[in-house]
């Protein structure tokens, strides 16, 4: 197992710049996800990891030795690929064996690796078999015991779930989980389903334009996102973003207003750049709007109602076009046209200044610092 | 278990409907001449008839004449060397040509067309250039002559029975190859990109990676090709025609040459019918034998 780090990892195709300096710590054992939507150069910077991309300018380590012009099996890596890529004509067992027996490694140690890797993934049954005689699920299951056999000092996963049906999804998502716990292996995952980012990362990193908006645990992301990108990534649905003024700032809070609020909100966050006149940005994550009595912060016509049952997602138009998305209790008796009033309060929401930049918040939920616990390995 | 369907799913009228046309084109061109051939191959027809000599039924005499011909055993001798040098040399070849035009070449698609151009040539067109080539004091033996400095004067490749068969070989290869080429361009096309980089990261070798990945996914591919080339190999007629005429000595003396001179130059057309029967029997045990020792393997996706 091994540490990892970027500094200004640059990658271009001509005079197109795909990863624009990126600089990263990677802890040994640590689970990191890549996000971002795409384009966003998380799978080219995955593929430079690997060896499979040339790296343009900058330092890529691993383990302590800068790894930039070794070959993929030289860096100590094992990649698992979107299409799973296992060789038709090979059954389970050669895929596996194969780079053992590329390396000239012993027969009885090859065979030792490959059914210790089969026995980890309880897939011992299906060696003999070929690729085209698997499920999905199984085929995933082969190429992550292919990079187990290779025992790798860190494992690359690029979109590793996206061919599987959604409840298999929920499955391999729990086992690879159950793997990083039981392997204690660095393990860096691309994907763009934030569920997969939220519930297998130490750290996520989001992507966008080729750099790192924010790079955290899930929650911090979730909880202080650092700009309106990652605000509106993470987060489902997506925290609304709407246009306030700042009407007056203190030392530990930022009182906003806007035509579309019945009522003046104070924010406890850190001003910075937010002086009093100045535009600015407030984000409310759906989920902490409350369908309130009689009057509210927001008082609109209802555009939408989709009920899912312990919960209703709504949309109010609030003002002139702004729709606001609120997750309701899913008992309130609303319909399409209705007027509703939504309440919300000031300490759950994100203020951003006019560059997308977030105000530091101050009263954050204690859950926000706390980093997952993991075994000593 | 009985056959129930009702009418409405039964879809025998329609398909035979749409194969109709099909199958009369089919029958028309191939299985009637063949039943025709059939029946001539017993007889002692003549290309011109003459009335002195009606036609008649003649049993097996046309077979077991050509069973005791030595030219007839010859063609097929060189039919066969003909085809078991060029299908492996051609598929080699195309394949290689293939790889090489799939790759990042900056080039790629000017050698694509430079490598596709003598497919598009006429036969006789490539035969005229080469049979120049071919000349004692062609570009082969200015070559011969340059790279020996003048100690040997070259050969005389179509008129030397032991290189008349090879140079021939080597015009068949080099026309017929660009087909083959675009072929398994497809084939690798259709390869998982991931497959090779699973092999790098595995550390194998670009040879390894050959035939670990490039090699076992062209394998449908590999059987049209050794199979569609075969039996155009076994045709072999025009570039032995228009060089040396089945000479020097018979060496080069094909099959189908000898079904043509047998049946239109000699006008003996039972013989010639007799000897095409039993080609066609040859090829299609071939073409049946490929099929089934090299099965298709379908993936189920």
């Amino acid at each position: 197992m091994a540490s990892l780090s970027i500094e200004s990892l640059r990658k271009s195709y001509g005079s197109v710049e795909i990863i624009k300096g990126v600089d990263l710590t990677i802890t040994d054992g640590e689970f990191v996800v890549f996000v971002g939507p795409s384009g966003c150069g998380k799978s080219t910077l995955l593929r430079m990891i690997a060896g499979l991309e040339e790296i343009t300018s900058g330092e890529l380590k691993i383990g302590g030795t800068v790894v930039n012009d070794l070959a993929p099996k030289e860096r100590g890596i094992a990649m698992v690929f979107q299409s799973y890529a296992l060789y038709p004509h090979k059954t389970v067992y050669d895929n596996m064996a194969f780079g053992l027996q590329i390396a000239k490694v012993d027969k009885a140690e090859i065979d030792a690796k490959v059914r210790d890797a089969a026995r980890i993934l309880k897939m011992e049954h299906l060696l003999d078999r070929r690729p085209n005689q698997l499920s999905g699920g199984q085929r995933q299951r082969v190429a992550i015991g292919r990079a187990i056999v290779r025992n790798p000092q860190v494992f690359l996963f690029d979109e590793p779930l996206s061919n599987l049906d959604a409840a298999l999804r929920v499955t391999m998502r729990a086992e690879l989980a159950k793997l990083h716990r039981d392997l204690g292996a660095t393990m860096i995952y691309v994907t763009h389903d934030q569920v997969e980012a939220m519930t297998l990362a130490d750290t996520i990193v989001v992507f966008e334009g080729g750099v790192i908006r924010q790079a955290g645990s899930p929650l911090e992301l979730y909880h202080q996102p650092r700009n309106t990108f990652v605000a509106g990534f993470i987060g489902s649905p997506k925290m609304n973003l709407l246009p306030v003024t700042v009407v007056a700032a203190t030392a530990d809070s930022v009182t906003v207003a806007a035509p579309w609020m019945t009522a003046h909100l104070t924010v406890p966050v850190e001003p910075g750049r937010l002086a009093p006149g100045s535009a600015a940005t407030l984000g409310i994550r759906p989920e902490h709007m409350a369908a309130g009595s009689e009057t509210g912060l927001i008082t609109g016509q209802v555009t939408l109602v989709e009920r899912l049952g312990h919960q209703t997602i709504v949309e109010v138009a609030a003002g002139e076009g702004a729709g606001v998305t609120a997750l309701i209790d899913g008992t309130r008796m609303t319909a399409v046209g209705s007027t509703l009033p939504l309440t919300f309060s000031g300490d759950d929401v994100h203020l951003f200044d006019a560059d997308g930049v977030a105000a530091v918040r101050l009263k954050v939920p204690e859950i926000a610092r706390a980093r997952r616990e993991r075994p000593a390995a | 278990m009985p056959k129930k369907r009702s009418s409405l799913h039964d879809q025998s009228r329609p398909a035979l409907v749409l194969m109709a046309p099909a199958g009369l084109l089919i029958f028309v061109f191939i299985i009637a001449p063949f039943l025709l051939s059939l029946g001539l191959s017993f007889t002692n027809q003549r290309l011109v008839p003459n009335p002195n000599l009606p036609t008649s039924f003649q049993g097996f005499s046309n077979y077991l004449r050509l069973f005791g011909n030595a030219e007839f055993w010859q063609s097929f001798r060189n039919t066969f060397t003909f085809a078991l040098l060029v299908v492996p040399l051609q598929s080699a070849l195309a394949l290689g040509a293939a790889m090489l035009v799939n790759s990042r070449l900056p080039a790629r698609n000017v050698f694509r067309g430079i490598f596709f151009l003598p497919t598009v040539l006429t036969m006789v067109v490539v035969v005229v250039i080469w049979s120049n080539l071919f000349q004692i004091n062609g570009f082969f033996n200015a070559v011969i002559q340059a790279v020996t400095f003048g100690a040997h004067p070259g050969f005389d490749w179509l008129a030397n029975p032991a290189l008349a068969m090879p140079s021939i070989v080597l015009v068949s290869v080099w026309q017929g190859f660009g087909f083959q080429m675009v072929i398994y361009l497809a084939g690798l096309q259709g390869i998982n990109p991931e497959l090779y980089e699973a092999a790098r990261v595995d550390g194998a070798s670009r040879w390894q990676e050959f035939w670990a990945v490039t090699m076992p996914g062209l394998r449908n591919t590999h059987i049209f090709v050794v199979v569609t080339t075969t039996i155009l190999a076994l045709k072999l007629f025009a570039q032995v025609d228009l060089l040396t005429k089945g000479g020097p000595l018979g060496s080069t003396q094909t099959v189908v040459r000898l079904i043509y001179e047998t049946g239109f130059r000699k006008g003996q057309v039972g013989v010639a019918a007799a000897l095409s029967v039993v080609f066609f029997l040859v090829v299609l045990a071939i073409s049946v034998g490929q099929r089934v020792f090299l099965k298709e393997d379908r993936e189920v996706a």
